[in-house]
C-alpha cells in the first residue's frame, strides 16, 4: 500500500496548480466563459507545452505513457479552478477512445495532434430517452459501399461544438438496447450532414447535441471493431467517470477551504460566524465528504485502466455514488454557510456548487451508481 | 377531530376555482406552467383582477377592504390560486407592510398607503438586510438623523427582491446609537423615486436578476412617514417576521410543484421507459409526497389553534423550506444530463429556438439553484432552529 506520489507526479501537480492560480483566475475564467467557448487558446495551448495533453498517450504517439493517476491529479487540480476546457471530451474520452481500440494510423493521425493541442475531440454518445443507459442506442451506420451511413441524434457531448473531429456511437446491428452491435466512427465535424448545436451549460461548460443526417464515412474511419464497441465504450465512459470524480474532489477541498475562509472573516452577532457550533459541525461534516470522496476518487483511478471489467465497474460505480453524494452536501452546505452571498454570481462558492452540482447529473447520478453498486452485490450473493 | 373541510369551506374552494378559472389570463398561466420568467406585469395584472373581486388582499380584515376570511379559507384560497397556475401576489406590500400600518399606523398613513396596495397601484419593496446585518438583522447601520421636518437616511439595503420595480420601500433605520442595537430602530416608509436612492441589480447564481441593493445618500424622508413611534421599529419588524414565517410553508406552491413533478416523472424518460418506472427515483418522491402531507397537517395545526403562531412557525418555515428545496432538486435530476444546459431564452413565451429534451429540462437548474435561498433568507433556518430550541424547547 502506497498512496505517495512520484516526484514527477508531484512536479505535474505544483506547476499545473501554480500556473492555474496565476492564469486562470476567476475573472480571468469569467472571460474565457463569456467569449461564448469556454475554452481559450492560450490556456490550451499552455497546456499542451506542460504536457498534459499528451500525458496518458503511448510514447510511440509523442505521449508520456502515463496512466489514470495522470489524470486525476490534472482533473483534481482542474476541479480547484474550475476549468472549463474541454480536457475530459478531448483527452481523456475521445483520446482514450482512440488509444485504446484505434488502428495504428487512427493513432498515429490522431493522439499527436491532440497531445500538441492542434487537435479537439469530442464523444458523441448519449442519446434523448436513454439517460444514462450505455446500450440505449438507436441511431444507425449502414454499411454501404467502402464505408458507413451515418443517421440519428446525440445527446449531452460535452464541448462538442468546440471539437474538430467527433467519435460518434452508432448502431451497425441488433436493437435499440443490445449492448452487441455497436460501432465507433470518427467523424468531422464540418463533414456533409453533421449538425451541432452548441448550447451553454450551468457551469460555464459548453454542451451540444449532434443531429447526423446520411453522413457518410469511409471504413478507415471504424474505431474498433464493427459491432463491438461496447466494452470500448464502458471503458471510456469509467475512464471519464474517474476523471469526473477527481474534478469534484479538487471542487470540494475548493469549497471546504472557501467556507472555512468566509466564516471566519463574516460577522454576525460580534463574532465571526465560524464560532457557532452549529456551522463547524457542519464544516466538518463537508471535510469528512471531501476526505472520503478523495480516498474513491483514488479507488477509480486505479481501477478505471483495468479490463477486469466487473471489478473496474463496482469501483467506478461506488466512487461515483460517493462522490455524487459527497458534492450535493458539501455544495449545499457550502453556499448555506456562505448565506445571501452565496447564492450570488458574485462569489466563487456558487460557481463551486454550480459544478459540484451538474458533475452529480453527468456519466449517470448517485441514483444510477447506486442501482450499479446494488446489482453488483446480488450478482456477487445469489 | 376531523381532517375533512366543512361542506362551507369546500363550497367556498369550488367557488375560487370556479372564478379562477375564468379570470385567470392564458398567457400568465402558460408562463406558471412551464416555470418561464416572472415579470412586473403579471403580478400587477393579476393583483387588479383579484381586487376587482374584492379578493385583493385575502389576509386582510374587511374594514381595510379585504375579504374578512378565516385563516383556513386564506389557505385554501392561496392553494386554489397556486393550483390553478396563478402568480403569487406581492408580499412586501400585501403581508408585510400593511399588516404594520394597521396595527401601528397613523390614519392618514392608512389612508394614504394601504388602497394602493390593494390595487395594485404601488410596488412595495422590502429594506431591512444590509452586506453586515443578516441573520443579525438588529445590527443594522443606515441611519435617519432628525433635521426639522425630515430624516436624513444614509446606508445601504441589500437582498431587496425586485427592488428594480420598487415605488415604495419600508426600511428599517438606526435612529438613535447610544441605547442597545434592537432600541434605536425606527420604521420609516420610503418613496423611491426621492433624490439619493439608487437601485442596483444583484445577479444570483442562476444569471437571473431578483434581488438589489438600495442605496441612500442623504435621502430626505417627510417625519410623517416614520411609523409608529421612533426607536420602537423593532418591535414592528418581529411583528412582521412571524407574519412571513407562517407564509413560508407555501403548502399551496409546493403542492402544485408537486403535481408538476409527478408529470415530469411520468414524461422523462429512462432507458426509453417513464422515470417514474425507476423505482429508486419513485420512492424518493414518494418519501417528499409524504413529507408534504405531514407539512400541510402542520400548517393546519398552526393555523386553527386558538393562539397566534408563535416560535412553532420555525417547524413551517424549516419544514416548508427543505421540502420546496427537494422538489425542485428532483425535478432536476429527473431531467438527467439535459439540465446542464443553460438556455436563458427559452425562459420568455416567445422563445423558439432549440432546447435540450424537453421543456422539462428549461428552469430545471436554474430553479434548483435559485431556491438554495429558501434556507437562507426569512432568517436562516439556522436561526429557525435556535429559536425553537430556545423558545419552544427551553433551552
Amino acid at each position: 500500500m502506497n498512496f505517495d506520489l512520484t516526484g514527477e507526479q508531484r512536479m505535474l501537480q505544483d506547476s499545473l496548480r501554480r500556473f492555474l492560480a496565476n492564469e486562470y483566475t476567476f475573472d480571468k475564467r469569467r472571460e474565457y466563459i463569456n467569449s461564448g467557448k469556454s475554452t481559450d487558446d492560450g490556456i490550451w495551448s499552455a497546456f499542451a507545452e506542460m504536457g498534459l495533453l499528451a500525458y496518458t498517450f503511448p510514447e510511440e504517439n509523442d505521449g508520456l505513457g502515463g496512466n489514470a493517476i495522470d489524470t486525476m491529479l490534472v482533473m483534481e487540480s482542474f476541479g480547484r479552478a474550475l476549468v472549463t476546457e474541454p480536457y475530459l471530451a478531448t483527452v481523456v474520452l475521445a483520446g482514450g477512445l482512440i488509444r485504446d481500440n484505434g488502428s495504428d494510423a487512427q493513432k498515429a493521425a490522431i493522439l499527436p495532434a491532440i497531445a500538441s493541442g492542434e487537435k479537439r475531440m469530442a464523444f458523441a454518445h448519449y442519446e434523448q430517452g436513454a439517460r444514462y443507459n450505455l446500450s440505449y442506442v438507436n441511431t444507425s451506420a449502414k454499411s454501404e459501399g467502402n464505408g458507413y451511413v451515418l443517421n440519428g441524434s446525440k445527446a449531452a457531448v460535452i464541448h462538442g461544438y468546440q471539437a474538430h473531429q467527433l467519435i460518434a456511437s452508432a448502431r451497425t446491428s441488433g436493437n435499440t438496447r443490445d449492448e452487441n452491435g455497436l460501432s465507433l466512427f470518427l467523424v468531422d465535424a464540418g463533414a456533409d450532414g453533421v449538425t451541432i448545436r452548441d448550447f451553454p451549460a450551468h457551469d460555464g461548460f459548453r454542451t451540444a447535441e449532434v443531429t447526423l443526417n446520411n453522413v457518410k464515412v469511409g471504413v478507415d474511419a471504424l474505431v474498433g471493431a464493427a459491432d463491438q464497441a461496447f466494452a470500448a465504450i464502458e471503458k471510456v465512459i469509467d475512464q471519464g467517470t474517474a476523471a469526473l470524480c477527481a474534478e469534484a474532489v479538487g471542487a470540494m477541498d475548493a469549497m471546504v477551504e472557501a467556507t472555512v475562509e468566509y466564516t471566519q472573516t463574516r460577522k454576525q452577532f460580534g463574532v465571526p460566524i465560524a464560532r457557532f457550533q452549529v456551522l463547524q459541525h457542519r464544516m466538518a461534516d463537508m471535510f469528512i465528504q471531501a476526505q472520503q470522496g478523495r480516498s474513491m476518487a483514488i479507488v477509480a483511478a486505479a481501477y478505471a485502466d483495468s479490463d477486469d471489467r466487473e471489478a473496474r465497474r463496482e469501483a467506478i460505480s461506488q466512487a461515483k455514488l460517493l462522490i455524487g453524494q459527497g458534492a450535493r452536501l458539501v455544495g449545499q452546505a457550502g453556499v448555506q454557510l456562505h448565506g445571501g452571498m452565496g447564492v450570488t454570481d458574485e462569489m466563487w462558492a456558487s460557481h463551486l456548487f454550480k459544478r459540484l452540482t451538474l458533475v452529480n447529473l453527468l456519466f449517470g447520478d448517485s441514483d444510477y451508481h447506486l442501482a450499479k453498486v446494488s446489482e453488483a452485490l446480488l450478482a456477487k450473493l445469489a | 377531530m376531523d381532517l375533512n373541510y366543512t361542506p362551507e369551506q369546500e363550497a367556498f374552494r369550488q367557488e375560487v376555482r370556479h372564478f379562477l378559472q375564468d379570470n385567470l389570463p392564458a398567457d400568465i398561466r402558460e408562463r406558471m406552467g412551464k416555470r418561464l420568467r416572472h415579470n412586473k406585469d403579471m403580478t400587477v395584472r393579476w393583483q387588479q383582477i383579484l381586487h376587482k373581486q374584492g379578493w385583493g388582499a385575502s389576509s386582510w380584515p374587511v374594514e381595510f377592504g379585504g375579504p374578512g376570511w378565516d385563516e383556513v379559507r386564506q389557505l385554501i384560497f392561496e392553494e386554489e390560486c397556486a393550483m390553478a397556475g396563478a402568480p403569487r401576489q406581492l408580499d412586501f406590500g400585501l403581508r408585510m407592510v400593511a399588516p404594520v400600518i394597521m396595527k401601528f399606523g397613523s390614519d392618514e398613513q392608512k389612508d394614504r398607503h394601504l388602497p394602493g396596495i390593494l390595487d395594485g397601484s404601488v410596488w412595495w419593496s422590502q429594506g431591512y438586510s444590509e452586506p453586515g446585518s443578516g441573520s443579525d438583522l438588529a445590527s443594522l447601520r443606515t441611519t435617519a438623523r432628525r433635521e426639522g421636518e425630515y430624516y436624513i437616511v444614509n446606508g445601504q439595503k441589500t437582498w431587496t427582491t425586485l427592488g428594480q420595480y420598487g415605488d415604495w420601500i419600508f426600511c428599517l433605520v438606526r435612529t438613535n446609537d447610544e441605547v442597545k442595537s434592537q432600541e434605536g430602530i425606527s420604521f420609516l416608509l420610503i418613496d423611491m423615486e426621492t433624490p439619493g436612492i439608487d437601485v442596483r441589480p444583484i445577479i444570483m447564481l442562476d444569471g437571473e436578476h431578483e434581488v438589489n441593493d438600495v442605496f441612500f445618500d442623504n435621502v430626505k424622508v417627510p417625519v410623517e412617514n416614520l411609523v409608529g413611534e421612533e426607536d420602537k421599529g423593532w418591535t414592528y419588524a418581529k411583528y412582521l417576521l412571524g407574519h412571513e414565517r407562517t407564509g413560508l410553508a407555501n403548502v399551496g406552491q409546493w403542492k402544485t410543484m408537486m403535481r408538476r413533478l409527478k408529470e415530469i416523472a411520468r414524461e422523462e424518460q429512462d432507458d426509453g421507459k417513464p422515470i417514474i418506472e425507476n423505482t429508486r427515483f419513485r420512492d424518493r418522491l414518494a418519501q417528499l409526497d409524504t413529507e408534504l402531507r405531514a407539512l400541510e397537517i402542520t400548517v393546519l395545526r398552526v393555523l386553527t389553534a386558538s393562539s397566534d403562531p408563535g416560535p412553532e412557525a420555525s417547524i413551517l418555515k424549516i419544514r416548508g423550506t427543505e421540502i420546496g428545496q427537494q422538489l425542485f432538486e428532483l425535478a432536476m435530476e429527473a431531467t438527467g444530463h439535459n439540465a446542464i444546459a443553460h438556455i436563458p431564452d427559452a425562459l420568455e413565451p416567445d422563445y423558439d429556438g432549440p432546447l435540450v429534451g424537453s421543456h422539462n429540462a428549461v428552469p430545471a437548474a436554474g430553479d434548483y439553484f435559485n431556491m438554495r435561498k429558501l434556507s437562507i433568507f426569512g432568517g436562516s433556518n439556522e436561526i429557525q432552529r435556535n429559536i425553537i430550541t430556545k423558545l419552544v424547547l427551553g433551552l
